[in-house]
């Protein structure tokens, strides 16, 4: 995710660039829409993934003013397990692989 | 009703008769379009044999259940079918048990509503499941007004949605603390 890291892919080769791609972390990303009240966006980022007040606002902040924020990252199965707590909330949230 | 309270390690309301009956009757509804999207997978024999439940790998037409049971990715359909087929049973049964809670905890003709935190969070999302359809159905925009236009066919039920906007608001609030 970081900037060093990415200057350093564009320089290796092919095979090795591919190996970084399966490295890259995966995003769960969380989407605006008209219906979830800001209130509970932040009270099911603060009970999911134990982010404090501030740290839930912000990020439903973000999600209500940039239309997706996102809230966690990690191994696949991580962020698949974090999208399916998020829709069992009533979250609109998909799953991707950091670019 | 006034709203949800904090008393005594319970979070409680009261609801007319009129707002209990609405209330149940629109969980009851969300318990049946689920209960219509398990009956429409097909039989699977293995499945009968392992006893592992494995959900659709297509997301459902109907705008309603989409909103209720979202792919996982945007642009990887085989990517979002197969994780759809994983965890849709689950979410399924999820969602009909916080529907379940409402309708088991909702006095059917209205009065005192006294809740653990368990089944508050129980009603927390099933509300929210509700306002998702209902939602849904009447098109809202983040700039809704409180009111449509008289001649609006949605204008009679954009009260009934902006009333539960005001009972979830509520809840999470008794229930943060807030």
């Amino acid at each position: 995710m970081t900037t060093p890291v990415r200057l350093e892919q564009t320089q290796v080769d092919p095979a090795v660039d591919e190996v970084g791609i399966e490295d890259r972390p995966w995003l769960t990303i969380v989407w605006n829409d008209p219906v979830n009240l800001m209130s509970y966006v932040t009270y099911v980022f603060q009970k999911l993934f134990g982010y404090s007040r501030d740290q839930a606002t912000r990020l439903m902040l973000d999600v209500h003013h940039k239309g997706r924020a996102v809230v966690t990252s990690g191994s696949r199965e991580k962020v698949e397990t974090d999208v399916a707590k998020l829709h069992a909330a009533g979250l609109w949230a998909t799953m991707q692989r950091d670019e | 009703m006034n709203g949800w309270r904090r008393r005594g390690g319970l979070i409680v309301a009261s609801l007319s008769e009129r707002e209990a009956v609405l209330l149940r009757a629109l969980v009851a509804q969300i318990r049946d379009m689920l209960a219509v999207r398990v009956a429409a997978i097909p039989k699977d024999e293995l499945a009968e044999l392992t006893g592992i439940v494995v959900g659709p790998t297509t997301a459902p037409n109907d705008r309603v259940l989409a909103r209720l049971l979202p792919d996982f990715h945007r642009e990887d359909p085989t990517l979002s079918g197969g994780l759809r087929a994983l965890h849709e049973p689950e979410l399924v049964a999820l969602k009909d048990g916080t529907a379940r809670v409402v309708l088991d905890t909702c006095p059917p003709r209205g009065g005192r509503v006294r809740l653990t935190d368990e089944q508050a969070h129980a009603w927390l999302s099933a509300l929210n499941d509700v306002r998702l359809a209902l939602g849904t159905v009447l098109e809202v925009t983040e700039d809704m007004p409180d009111e449509l236009p008289p001649n609006d066919p949605r204008a009679p039920h954009l009260g009934v949605y902006h009333w539960l906007t005001w009972v979830q608001e509520t809840l999470i609030r008794a229930l943060a603390g807030t």
